[in-house]
This record gives structure tokens, C-alpha cells and sequence, in this order.
């Protein structure tokens, strides 16, 4: 048998991110718990107990924090859907930490950790404070980099990012951070005694300029990486999301209001309202790359050859390969049979795609027939759907009866790779 | 039904586009004249809420894109009452589908329905039934699955019991509750049942939840 040898599968490169929304300190567990899939949980754990061991999970969960980027490219939704959302129109998704408890609770955990550690050595305080002060700076450049997102008018401005949106919270920060490293340069400055002052001073520095580093160096790295194609991408969007806006305004609604009259123009408003809706909230396409898409394509086809609404629900999807052909084709059959001989203007295909089978349902109200009285010659069903499922290792069953219209059901059982096989 | 002493459905249409909306209560007013009753109308959120309180409807009939936080927040601030929710949107994205249905809606159908189909889900909706269209089945599905990323679908839902899948199943390949009910040999009243336990197990996360809501009502 001679197929088509089928292009090879593309590589989906899977990265990390860290995830915003789900965040107790920078949204590091929560993201790597989603590229690992493992709950949330086990991650955090796995960290405080690695930091118990001698802080290499806190040097790990920093490492992470510096070098992953801050959500995951969200695949753009259709544009009317953008819009609606941007206008505040669709149900929120509110985030799951609100309170300030656990901002609390991590504060206690840090102060504990600092008594146990440094009971007596007088190192631990400037070091700690430095620490603290380091994080209130490295915090506010990943907010303000937050904020530069939203900026609406998409300039760059260097105030903004160092400081956001203003306001007096971003400023306490910004000098709490500062006079915090400098309070830790300091009191490491003068707790030395006259003669190790100049090598303390120089580690001081040493260690002052590293924080400028921690703190500027990923900035600008990720700043680099993202800013082009972050800008870009909103552009897009929100023009993309405006003229959304406008044609669900007009057209949309009045294609729905025209379809209702059983007049002549039924059938193009159908016709512009399939396209314009799956652009505009579905986000389904009709490529013929899977096995729900060809399905979809297929409907389509058939609305606007002979007039009628072909509805299709489509649950879990999968590529559509040399295996599931004989699928879609039965079922095009199917709905052409139904589309010619039933005589109503409404079709539901249903289709249930698993890893291990194939389940597509093509049902009319229509008048109907009786599968067994089929003449010989009428070859449509016989051959093109039982023999040809039958042939392909699945089976078609076809129930009717005058006046009760049809169902026709094809089943095929087995993973993609036993179906090419 | 037998509670309205009249056995007319008062209703409530809240959508921001005033075109649909008289489209919507001509609708009805022709196609159900006696069986429902339009007694209001609003165009966002903050409107809605005031219109339920006064007008005393038995269905509201929500548009799910709205301004001032669409219609789960309409459902959100009427709070727990009497109201029956009906979501009737243009949009069928999965996550507009399952969050309104989620927020508390009973039912789910879309703006080229046929006014018919409309009278029928308003009614049915008013005598304390869930409404699923093929496309919602579908989207339930797949929620409970797990195929589809909806961030309102928390990772335990409850799952589904085979009885339940099957009936979904049914209304998804276009069934309607009677066929329903003669495929699997069992009665519309069950059916329903099954239908209101989908929804109830979609609305309630988890199994603590569940729990509390069978409590609450004497269940357990």
C-alpha cells in the first residue's frame, strides 16, 4: 500500500516560566510545578527543605526567579474575546493569593531563620539586611517590569520602569532597598577594627557592585530578549482587538437577527457568521490538520453547498493521519446522505476523539429509511460508509426508520500509530 | 411551574446591545404570549442587579459579555436567591461557557437560537431544570476530561459517574431530553436529575464543597 510518508513531527520546545498569578514570593514553584506536572505542593516543599539543607534551594529559587521569564507567552485568544476582556466584560479570573498572610508567614520564617543562625555571630545582621535590602530593589524591577507591559501609550520610559506607576509605595520601596545596602556597607565598614578597615571597605564594594549586577544584569538580559517581540505582539492584538470590537457590534448581531427570517439570505448569513464567529470568540480553525478541524471543514463545506446548519461538537482532538481518513471520510458521506435525502436544515455531528478511539456521530430528524429495505444498487451507504470503515478496521452502524431520522455512528478503535500501521 | 399561580414565567433580558434586546422580547412576546412575561431590561451589570431586585423575575436571560464584569459578576452581586440565571451569548469559547455556567447560570444557549427553542429553555429553566445545549455537553466534557484549559476548572472536579457521561454524551450528539430518555430506558425525570448533578458537580469544585451543599440541605 502506498502512502504518503507523513512530515515529521514537529518538536514543541517546552520552557519554563514563572507563573504570576499562582505566586507566594516570585510564582517560581507554581510555574515550575506546571512544566514539571506535579502539584504545586511537592515543588515548595522540595524548596524549603533544600534550603534547610545548607540554603542551596534558596539559591536555586533565586537562580530561577533571575532567569525565568515572568508568564507564559498566553496564546492570543480571538480577537473579540481580547477585546471583551479588555473592556471588563468577561468574568474575571481573580487571583488566588489575595490576603497578606502569606507574606506574613514568610516574613516570621525569615526572622526565625535569622535568630536561629545568628545567635552569636555578628556577621549574619549586615549580611541579612544587605539580603533584604537587595530583594526590596530586585522586587521592584520585576513589578516595574510588569507595569511597562501595561503601558499603554508603549514607550519606554526609565522612570517608569525603575519606579512604576509612582506613587508613594514604589518610592518608599525604592529608598528602603537603598538605604538598607547601604546601612549593610556601612555597619560591615565599622565593625572591623582599625586595621582590617581597608580590607573590609573593599569587600564592601566588592560585594555592593555584585548586588548592582544581580539586580541590573537580568534586567537588561530579559529586557533585550523581550521587549521587541512583547511590543510587537500588543500592537497586534489590540488593533486586531478594535476592529473586533466594531464588526461584533454590527455585523455579528444583525447576521444573528437576518437568520432567524426564513428568507433567501438564510443561508448567506450563515455563511458570514461561521466565519465571522470562529475569528472572532472560537479560535477553532478548519486546516484540515486534525482530526475536529476536518470535521469542522468538512460542515462548513456542506452549509454552504446545500443550505443547511450543520452543528459540530468536537471533544478531545487529535492529528489527523493516514488512520483517521476513512473516519472523516464515512462521515462526510454521512452528512451528504443527510444533507440530500433528509430534508431538514439542521445536522448535529458529534465526535468523541481519544487516544484509543475514534467516535463520530452524524444525526439527523429527517424523513428517514429503512436500512435493511436499501436497494442493491444504491451504493452510497454500503460501500462509502460500512464497507469502507469495515475495510479500515473500524465499524459503522446506521440506525433509522421512516420518520425518525437518522443516525449514523462510526467507531474506530486503536492509537494513531496501531491506525497508520 | 405549579408554584406560579398564573403559570406565567416573568422575565428578566439584561444585554448591552439594545437592538438584540428588543429583538429578544419580540421574540417572545410573539412566540410565548401568556406563558412569559417581560417585566425589564438592562445594558450592564449595575442596571441588571437593580432591575432584579425591583422586578421580582422567576429567569433572567444574561448576556455573558457585559460591561462592569459581564454576567457572572451579575450573579455574583444578586447573590443566592430565588432568580434562576439563563446565559444567552454570542460567544462560545469554552472559558465564557464553563465560567458563566460556573458563576451559577442553569443553562447555557446561543443567540441564534430559534425563539421556539428560547420559550422552551426559559421554561424549562423556570421549572428548576438545567438547560444544556449540544455545544455546553461538549464543552462539559471536555472540562471534565481535563482536555480543555479553562481557568476557572479547577483541577478536582468531581468526576463525572458513567451515567451522567452518557447523558452528556446524548445531549451533545444533538438528543433531545425525551430521546434521551427512551435511548437509555429511563424517564425525562431522570434525566433531568442527571443534568442538575452535572451542573451542581460544574458549579461546586470539590468534594468538600459538594459536601457542604448536600448538608445544607438536609441531604446527608
Amino acid at each position: 500500500m502506498s502512502t504518503v510518508p507523513s512530515a515529521p513531527p514537529v518538536r514543541e520546545v517546552r520552557r519554563a516560566h514563572r507563573d504570576p498569578d499562582d505566586q507566594l514570593i516570585g510564582g517560581v514553584a507554581a510555574g515550575l510545578a506546571h512544566h514539571l506536572a506535579v502539584p504545586v505542593l511537592w515543588v515548595r516543599v522540595g524548596f524549603v527543605l533544600a534550603a534547610a539543607a545548607g540554603g542551596i534551594g534558596i539559591a536555586f529559587y533565586a537562580g530561577l526567579w533571575v532567569m525565568l521569564p515572568a508568564s507564559p507567552p498566553r496564546p492570543a485568544a480571538p480577537p473579540g474575546l481580547e477585546s471583551a476582556s479588555r473592556d471588563g466584560r468577561r468574568p474575571r479570573h481573580r487571583p488566588r493569593v489575595r490576603d497578606a498572610g502569606p507574606i506574613v508567614a514568610l516574613g516570621a520564617v525569615g526572622l526565625g531563620l535569622l535568630f536561629v543562625l545568628g545567635g552569636g555571630a555578628t556577621w549574619v545582621w549586615p549580611v541579612a539586611i544587605g539580603i533584604v535590602g537587595v530583594a526590596l530593589l530586585w522586587r521592584q524591577a520585576d513589578e516595574a517590569q510588569r507595569e511597562r507591559w501595561l503601558d499603554a501609550t508603549g514607550r519606554v520610559d526609565i522612570s517608569r520602569v525603575v519606579l512604576g506607576r509612582g506613587g508613594w509605595a514604589a518610592y518608599a520601596r525604592l529608598a528602603a532597598g537603598a538605604v538598607l545596602v547601604l546601612g549593610a556597607l556601612v555597619l560591615f565598614a565599622l565593625r572591623g577594627g582599625s586595621f582590617s578597615l581597608a580590607r573590609d571597605i573593599t569587600i564592601a564594594t566588592l560585594l555592593g557592585v555584585a548586588g548592582i549586577l544581580v539586580v541590573a544584569g537580568p534586567w537588561v538580559y530579559r529586557l533585550a530578549t523581550e521587549l521587541t517581540d512583547e511590543r510587537a505582539e500588543r500592537v497586534r492584538t489590540q488593533e486586531r482587538a478594535d476592529v473586533a470590537a466594531h464588526l461584533h457590534d454590527s455585523v455579528l448581531q444583525t447576521l444573528a437577527l437576518i437568520q432567524k427570517n426564513p428568507a433567501d439570505a438564510s443561508r448567506l448569513a450563515r455563511a458570514q457568521e461561521r466565519d465571522l464567529r470562529s475569528w472572532l470568540y472560537s479560535g477553532e480553525t478548519a486546516d484540515e490538520r486534525t482530526v475536529a478541524s476536518a470535521l469542522r471543514a468538512i460542515a462548513a463545506d456542506l452549509e454552504d453547498r446545500w443550505g443547511i446548519a450543520v452543528d459540530v461538537v468536537a471533544v478531545g482532538d487529535r492529528d489527523l493521519g493516514e488512520g483517521e481518513r476513512p473516519v472523516v471520510a464515512a462521515a462526510r458521506e454521512a452528512l451528504t446522505n443527510a444533507a440530500k435525502h433528509a430534508g431538514v436544515d439542521r445536522v448535529d455531528v458529534y465526535a468523541e476523539i481519544t487516544d484509543d478511539s475514534l467516535d463520530v456521530f452524524v444525526r439527523d430528524r429527517g424523513a428517514g429509511f429503512d436500512p435493511d429495505a436499501t436497494p442493491e444498487g444504491r451504493l452510497g451507504v454500503r460501500g462509502s460508509i460500512i464497507d469502507r470503515m469495515a475495510r479500515h478496521g473500524g465499524t459503522a452502524e446506521i440506525r433509522s426508520g421512516p420518520g425518525e431520522g437518522t443516525e449514523v455512528r462510526l467507531h474506530l478503535s486503536g492509537t494513531t500509530e496501531e491506525a497508520e500501521q | 411551574m405549579t408554584e406560579q399561580p398564573s403559570g406565567v414565567v416573568r422575565v428578566v433580558v439584561v444585554d448591552d446591545h439594545a437592538m438584540f434586546r428588543r429583538g429578544v422580547i419580540a421574540e417572545l412576546e410573539a412566540s410565548a404570549r401568556g406563558r412569559i412575561e417581560v417585566v425589564g431590561q438592562a445594558a450592564d451589570v449595575d442596571e441588571a442587579v437593580a432591575v432584579i431586585g425591583r422586578g421580582a423575575p422567576d429567569v433572567v436571560l444574561l448576556d455573558v459579555h457585559l460591561p462592569g464584569g459581564g454576567g457572572a459578576e451579575v450573579m455574583r452581586r444578586c447573590g443566592p436567591t430565588e432568580v434562576r440565571h439563563l446565559a444567552l451569548s454570542v460567544s462560545d469559547a469554552a472559558e465564557d461557557v464553563i465560567g458563566t455556567i460556573r458563576g451559577g447560570a442553569r443553562g447555557y444557549v446561543t443567540k441564534t437560537i430559534t425563539g421556539e427553542e428560547l420559550v422552551d429553555a426559559i421554561v424549562r429553566v423556570s421549572e428548576g431544570d438545567a438547560v444544556f445545549s449540544p455545544r455546553l455537553a461538549g464543552f462539559v466534557l471536555d472540562a471534565f476530561a481535563g482536555s480543555i484549559e479553562v481557568a476557572s476548572v479547577d483541577e478536582d472536579l468531581d468526576r463525572l459517574t458513567e451515567r451522567e457521561r452518557e447523558v452528556m454524551r446524548l445531549i451533545a450528539r444533538g438528543y433531545s431530553y425525551k430521546e434521551v430518555a427512551k435511548e437509555l430506558f429511563i424517564s425525562i425525570k431522570t434525566v433531568e436529575t442527571h443534568m442538575s448533578a452535572v451542573l451542581r458537580k460544574l458549579q461546586l469544585s470539590s468534594r468538600h464543597e459538594l459536601t457542604r451543599w448536600a448538608s445544607d440541605r438536609r441531604l446527608l
